[in-house]
């Protein structure tokens, strides 16, 4: 352990820095077990790390959205709006809504999925017609990856979380080796193979 | 080794570690993952009570039986234990007695943002606001040791993001429990007003020896730094106060009842101008305006909703630091539709709400997932007060307006929520000769919460199976006559019955039985698919408020990802247009 603390000391930014991720999504997508790996693999580097959450009328299909920072010493578990350097979006509009939390000069990586919101469903809102290019007209560094498709091309249809997290790990000076460590930790066994093969193809996308 | 645990999980170990014995609770975003966490420990009982008032009941006769016994709500929990507080006050304790209510700022999952600070100092009890995981975990600790040196109920108030945000915690060994002797004393615990006149002088002295304990307490610190902005701070907000003013002096106080006014009045001395930032009511600000300290506050700051970093930074006049932070807000691209939550694919709930509307019933509703059949499409809800309350309004609906406004008029409630405090105003249906309709929606959990088990369930916290409550013949026990349990995805079985109960001129209790979506894993998840041909864009599908059924030109379209196949569209459409996925007639 004390090994590995040292050789990722080097690696991540100044002492004062935090490095600011938000995770969001839709109800139901998963977003909870990515911010589970995450704040496990930032804690195998020996960094401080607080993850913020909001459970409860959320979960039903709602906008959610995780807040993880490290660092050195994190006070705040919130990120202040325009201060994420990465978001991670598992939805389209939901990448959108979040957009004013990145920095300038941050990174947005989304995963091109659309899930209607109900006012959407009633005819009574419109969704947003063109979401991406409206985000690329605000940030330079937008990614965009086809979740969905890569996760049944790793073999599992469910494994779009896990797939963007293998995106956002790129993303990060994080080894490898602790994401994969950590994987192994957080998920149950049976599902460990296809989850690993869906993390090596985010990291590949 | 430390450990990423949320405060819920941090206030559960807290205890083990204290050697608590009893901890009980009724399940309450953003309280409920504490007696959850609780219940894996397996030298602590742990339980799902029926309601707060039980809870904490339970927690007074452990801890005047000798044992430490932590007892948990949220925050308008604490309005159905007020009973029992105000009096344990009065009575104190033997073994240590900890209170946890989680508030809610924002609003996240409630019906209220009350601010129960107000709580302990009405009781006369202490309150402490830990700010993090790691405090969350200590303070518990401290308020055992509180409690029993003070022989007083100690609140411990969290807020959401406390409760709910992760950080790093130095986990210690479990304290052996000690038993306190139990003795029986009267003088101590019966409550007659001969010997509670003689405990009001006891808690008006421990009130003062509180206060002295305030002043010193290392629960409230002074962390200095420059002394031009001074800020009095508690809870979660300190530590945004930490991360935004990087200048400022800081007095923490993560005991905010009862104050300790000579070190407020020196640290108010020390600096040039004076903050108090805290979310929801003036409550620190209120005392120290009162001792004449020039103070900013509420004049600045949100009275209502959470007080967020950017907020401080904003309200501060610090924007010229953070150039990049806040203009971003501006954009004007982001204008997006909301994405309120929705009653999931699947849900049992669906079905009766879709036939309320249809019927267009007057709803008196209550809390749970099913108070989301009050959103659109749905539409069926008129009301939404607190626990229980739906069969009460319904019955003051019909006293106000007639028997004749009682035959389109029912009350909505869950199982978990009827046995909570539903059942005593189903009693008064039956005592003072209502005729109202009330359905219990018996999804077999408490859902909203993230599925609890309660009374009704058959499964206690630790997951023991137990005989669970009757509904139907506790309905009939209570002198309701006309019981009747039905399916709710059989929608024309349940229309007629709906209607039926609506003309009898008597109370009657309609048992909806249906598993939570969610927990329901004996079921055909093949998804449901429109037939295009058949489609004739009718749109009554979408009355359902599904959220997998989308319109596509004319026509609807079936999100096949989302389905989970509970077919009640299958039900509701005219034209039979749609049909399982894979199946040869469609």
């Amino acid at each position: 352990m004390c090994a590995t603390a040292e050789q990722s000391e080097r690696k991540v930014k100044p002492m004062s820095d935090i490095t600011n991720i938000l995770i969001v999504g839709v109800g139901g997508q998963g977003t909870i077990l990515a911010s589970r790996v995450l704040s496990g693999a930032v804690q195998k580097i020996g960094q401080d790390v607080k993850v913020s959450e909001i459970h409860g009328m959320a979960q039903r299909g709602g906008s959610v959205v995780t807040q993880v920072r490290y660092g050195k010493e994190v006070a705040s578990p919130i990120i202040p709006q325009g201060e994420a350097d990465i978001i991670l979006a598992f939805e389209k509009l939901e990448a959108l809504r979040w957009l004013s939390y990145l920095k300038e000069n941050g990174s947005i990586l989304i995963n091109d999925q659309r899930i209607d919101p109900m006012p959407v469903i009633m005819g009574a809102a419109d969704y947003p017609a063109d979401a991406i290019a409206a985000i690329r007209s605000l940030r330079k560094n937008v990614i965009v990856i086809d979740g969905l498709k890569i996760a049944i091309e790793a073999g599992n249809p469910k494994a779009v979380n896990v797939v963007l997290l293998g995106l956002l790990s790129k993303y990060l000076q994080i080894d490898k080796n602790v994401w994969l460590e950590t994987l192994r930790e957080t998920v149950p066994v049976k599902f460990l193979e296809t989850n690993v093969k869906a993390f090596e193809a985010g990291w590949n996308s | 080794m430390k450990k990423l645990l949320t405060g819920n999980e941090a206030i559960a170990r807290g205890a083990w570690e204290a050697g608590a014995v009893v901890c009980s609770a009724y399940p309450g975003t953003p309280s409920t993952e504490i007696i959850e966490n609780a219940a894996k420990y397996t030298e602590m009982y742990a339980e799902w009570s029926p309601n707060e008032k039980v809870a904490l009941e339970v927690g007074a006769g452990s801890s005047i039986a000798g044992g430490r016994s932590l007892v948990a709500m949220k925050h308008v929990g604490v309005n159905v234990a007020a009973d029992p507080l105000f009096t344990l006050s009065y009575t104190g304790v033997n073994g240590g007695l900890v209170l946890i209510s989680a508030d809610d700022p924002g609003m996240h999952s409630s019906q209220n943002e009350q601010d129960n600070r107000h709580f302990g100092r009405a009781a006369k009890i202490p309150v402490l606001e830990p700010s993090d995981s790691q405090e969350a975990k200590d303070f518990t600790k401290i308020a055992f040791d509180l409690s029993e040196n003070f022989d007083t109920p100690v609140m411990q108030r969290i807020t959401t993001r406390v409760a709910h945000s992760q950080s790093l915690v130095e986990l210690s060994d479990r304290q052996e429990p000690v038993l306190k002797e139990y003795q029986k004393n009267a003088l101590k615990y019966v409550m007659i007003p001969a010997y509670a006149r003689r405990r009001h002088i006891d808690v008006e002295s421990r009130l003062e020896k509180l206060q002295e304990y305030a002043e010193t307490t290392p629960l409230n610190r002074i962390e200095w730094n420059q002394t031009k902005i001074g800020v009095i701070t508690n809870g979660i907000t300190y530590q945004y106060v930490k991360e935004v003013l990087k200048d400022a002096s800081i007095l923490k106080l993560g005991m905010t009842f009862p104050l300790p006014r000579k070190l407020i009045t020196e640290f108010s001395k020390k600096v040039d101008k004076l903050y108090v930032i805290e979310e929801l009511e003036p409550f620190i600000e209120d005392y120290i305006k009162s001792w004449k300290i020039e103070v900013y506050g509420k004049n600045i700051f949100p009275m209502i909703g959470e007080i967020l970093p950017e907020t401080i930074l904003e309200k501060m006049g610090e924007q010229s630091k953070n150039k990049n932070s806040l203009p971003v807000q501006a954009e004007p691209a982001l204008n997006t539709p909301v994405r309120p939550p929705v009653l999931c694919p699947g849900c049992p709930h669906r079905g009766l709400f879709y036939v309320l509307n249809k019927l267009k019933v007057t709803v008196a509703g209550d809390i749970g997932c099913y108070t989301l059949g009050s959103l659109a499409p749905l539409n069926a809800i008129d009301t939404t007060i607190c626990m229980g309350a739906s069969i009460g309004a319904a019955m003051g609906m019909e006293k106000a307006r007639g028997k004749d406004f009682a035959r389109n008029l029912v009350a909505v409630i869950g199982d978990s929520t009827f046995i909570h405090s539903g059942i005593t105003g189903l009693i008064n249906t039956v005592y003072n000769q209502a005729t109202t309709t009330t359905i219990i929606l018996d999804n077999r959990t408490t859902g909203m919460t993230g599925h609890q088990d309660n009374p009704a369930t058959g499964m206690t916290v630790k997951g023991d199976p137990i005989k669970e409550v009757d509904l139907v013949l506790l309905a009939k026990a209570v002198g309701v006559n006309r019981v009747v349990v039905v399916d709710p995805f059989d929608l024309e079985k349940l229309e007629s019955v709906i209607k039926e109960e609506l003309r009898a001129e008597e109370p009657s209790v309609i048992i909806t039985k249906r598993k939570c979506a969610l927990i329901e894993k004996n079921k055909d998840t093949t998804p449901c698919v429109v037939l295009n041909e058949s489609c004739t864009g009718c749109m009554r599908c979408m009355r359902l408020g599904c959220p997998c059924i989308v319109k596509e030109g004319k026509k609807v379209r079936i999100n096949s990802t989302q389905c989970v196949g509970c077919e009640l569209c299958i039900h509701v459409c005219n034209s039979g247009a749609i049909g399982k996925e894979g199946q040869t007639n469609v």
